[in-house]
């Protein structure tokens, strides 16, 4: 597809590297970042209690990569995405962003005003297709908002835009006069990606973009998005509790529970060989499409009631729920265990082989002592 | 069945229903069903012609994509299908209780006495948003104890009690205590328990989950599928599944009835379905599922366009203009016959009658690996 906004390969300017020695400048470092909310009561708005839904996050997103973000509801994931996105304000961190005209700032520090010429290298795919289209707007309203409202297009040259960006998404362009009622799940969830993408950002935020979908459809966007990830040079972020989605779209991923991220790993890594006792229970919990594959691999069932973020257990916050916690290392109070590449007498963790030399981290005392199975 | 690999539960089951000789005739049986809603555009025929039956004991999965006419069929045999729909044909024969011919439920007057009686007390169902499904005006345990005094001679007093024990059945923690709860103070997961707790109070012989797990995170979703399963070990009901995971399928099926647009157009084992699959569809299906443990980067196959509107069903087969085994001048004139392979094993489509279909396109004989580098199409 010729385009003249087309964005160019991220050129590096060499900037010091956060941490780790990657040679590839990372696309966005995101540094101890925590968001938490506060708890009001009462009529003036006391303020009763914080919910710490995102607390201390390290996460490094490489340019070209698609980059998983897996968790049980309510574990903090749409909080960490949206705040990359700015749509929210973290409390504290930073998000060093390498933008494309080769500065380096920091998201999380932004005022409005600074934000926004960032705000269009950084886009967001919403989860629910039914909601996140305005009704009362065309899809040339809904796609062209963001170009008309940054001053970048209008009248026909904004038409020719979202006729492009329409045919890109896999719709025909005739389409743009028409209101979202119009249109099936499978292609209000195009126009969703329509509208991401016409700014040419360079990072994408999917937050669950085919939870809502069937099967079917679910197919069709996937593909879609990986088309769109070669043609337009993406990077993704993407948020979703589907784990078998996830296995099919990212080359690594990152686990979180109740507001960090407890095993970060390149994902065949990862699902093969969970470090983390929370990932292998969650991998186990995955029904395999295959009625031969009964009650074989582990069984590890969690119990339901996730820790209430408001008020988090001490020690590792996964204890309450894990099968293999000692009561004196895991729930001693303090910080929780930190994610590190687990100590490996064989060697061949850390640094192993593999394109990019993807560390593979877990946050877990033990997790070089544990045995864990994956898929 | 040679070497289907099946937990304690499915092999009690096919003991019980007795593959062989004397099989008793299914609990459920659901011949030619019609339900269809009469709008100012015209018929809409939402179930038009469903045959399915579910045996004493067994779990038959019922899976589609949205649109297909699973959720109206369930409806249908518990008169709960809105205005404007109603069944226009078909029976739907009930042999549960402690009947010696079977009842008609498509014939009972939707709010008619018996079938209130049948509704809650011998069947019983289960939605897909706990949330929204249970009253926010009500305790759970008001709400448990309303259907079991209606279906069971009990005081206020020992319903209570069962209603507690009932609680604590479904895996709810201090279930005293969550007897006097709203169901907004629970979680999706507890409510979903909640709502189980109160389908089977009663103790049925069938229970209709439609969708029971979509709205939770997997690891409930793991733990609902348990407790199912155990429930029915226990009290040896049947369990009619509506979903459209095909994880969740391959986890608990016995027997698999697949439905495109009104009408069942494969059903089986459910090993047979996934491993030897007749119909273009339900192959199609499986093609669009992201096997786990298979890696980065398959590319998935996806089905061409989407789920007509019931009103704009196409003439003859109904799948034929997504379908990619397709035969024109057959597929789209002729409505495809049923194919009888077996006991409880069928599929609808003219690959598989003499004379009609060419047996070189049966999806089942190419290689599945070939098949899934389809270029995409919008």
């Amino acid at each position: 597809m010729a385009d003249p906004t087309a964005p160019t390969a991220p050129t590096a300017p060499t900037a010091p590297a956060g941490s780790g020695g990657d040679a590839e400048t990372p696309l966005l470092e995101i540094r101890g970042l925590r968001m938490d909310y506060p708890i009001r009561h009462g009529m003036f708005g006391r303020h009763i209690g914080t919910v710490r839904a995102v607390t201390g996050v390290d996460l490094t997103i490489r340019p070209g990569e698609t980059l998983g973000l897996v968790g049980e509801s309510g574990c903090g994931k749409t909080t960490l995405g949206r705040c990359i996105v700015r749509t929210l304000r973290p409390t504290a961190g930073t998000i060093r962003y390498h933008a494309r005209d080769g500065r380096v700032v920091d998201l999380a520090a932004l005022g409005q005003r600074e934000l926004r010429r960032y705000q269009r290298e950084v886009r967001l795919v919403f989860q629910d297709p039914f909601s996140s289209l305005n009704p009362r707007m065309t899809l040339l309203e809904i796609i062209g908002d963001p170009l008309r409202n940054n001053g970048l297009a209008q009248g026909k040259e904004l038409e020719r835009r979202v006729g492009e960006m329409l045919e890109l998404v896999g719709l025909p362009p005739g389409y743009m006069r028409r209101y979202p009622h119009a249109f099936s799940g499978g292609e209000r969830q195009r126009v969703n990606i329509a509208r991401a993408l016409i700014m040419r950002p360079r990072l994408v935020v999917a937050d669950e973009p085919v939870s809502a979908l069937d099967v079917s459809v679910r197919a069709s966007i996937l593909n879609l998005l990986r088309d769109l990830q070669e043609e337009l040079d993406l990077t993704y972020l993407f948020i979703s509790h589907d784990l078998s989605v996830v296995e099919n779209i990212c080359d690594r991923v990152a686990v979180m529970y109740l507001g960090n991220i407890v095993e970060l790993a390149g994902t065949d890594a990862l699902y093969r060989g969970p470090r983390h006792p929370y990932t292998e229970a969650l991998l186990s919990a995955v029904p395999r499409a295959d009625p031969r594959l009964r009650g074989s691999g582990r069984r590890i069932r969690l119990s339901d009631d996730l820790p209430d973020p408001a008020a988090p257990p001490p020690g590792c916050a996964f204890h309450t729920r894990c099968h293999y916690a000692k009561a004196e290392t895991c729930a001693a109070p303090g910080a929780g265990p930190v994610l590190l590449p687990p100590p490996d007498p064989s060697g061949r963790g850390g640094t192993a082989a593999g394109p990019a030399a993807t560390p593979h981290l877990a946050a877990c005392h033990f997790a070089g002592d544990l045995s864990l199975t994956g898929v | 069945m040679p070497e289907m690999s099946k937990n304690p539960t499915g092999v009690a089951a096919a003991e019980a229903a007795g593959d062989g000789s004397a099989a008793p005739p299914p609990l459920l049986e659901i011949s030619g069903l019609r339900t269809h809603f009469t709008t100012r555009e015209g018929v809409v025929k939402a179930v038009d012609g469903v045959d399915l039956a579910v045996g004493e004991r067994r779990t038959v999965c019922v899976v589609g994509e949205s649109g297909c006419g699973k959720s109206v069929t369930a409806r249908s045999i518990l008169g709960l299908v809105d205005r404007p729909g109603e069944i226009t044909g078909g029976s739907i024969l009930w042999r549960g209780g402690d009947r010696t011919s079977p009842v008609d439920l498509a014939k009972l007057d939707p709010h008619g006495e018996e079938l209130r009686r049948i509704r809650g007390g011998e069947i019983s169902m289960v939605f897909q948003e706990p949330m929204a499904s249970l009253s926010p005006m009500y305790t759970i345990g008001d709400q448990l104890t309303e259907t079991i005094r209606l279906h069971l001679p009990m005081t206020k007093a020992e319903a209570k009690d069962h209603a507690i024990a009932m609680l604590r059945k479904v895996g709810i923690p201090k279930p005293e205590q969550r007897f006097n709860a709203y169901s907004f103070q629970l979680s999706g997961g507890m409510c979903q328990r909640a709502m189980i707790a109160i389908a089977l109070a009663c103790g049925p012989g069938l229970l209709i989950a439609d969708e029971p797990t979509t709205a939770l995170d997997v690891t409930i979703q793991a733990r609902i599928l348990d407790l199912i399963a155990s429930l029915q070990e226990s009290s040896g009901m049947s369990v009619m599944f509506i979903t459209h995971d095909l994880g969740v399928v391959a986890e608990i099926a016995d027997e698999v009835v697949v439905m495109y647009l009104g009408t069942v157009v494969e059903r089986g084992p459910v090993d047979e379905i996934f491993h030897d699959p007749k119909h273009p569809y339900t192959q199609a299906l499986l093609d669009s599922v992201p096997a786990m443990g298979q890696g980065r980067g398959q590319r998935l196959r996806q089905i061409r366009g989407r789920v007509p509107h019931p009103s704009e069903r196409a003439e003859g087969c109904p799948f034929h203009p997504r379908c990619d085994s397709a035969i024109a001048g057959v597929c789209d004139t002729t409505e495809p016959p049923e194919t009888v392979f077996g006991p409880d094993r069928t599929a609808r489509c003219v690959l598989y009658t003499p004379g009609l279909g060419t047996p070189g396109n049966v999806p089942g004989d190419t290689d599945p690996a070939e098949e899934r580098e389809v270029p995409a199409n919008g």
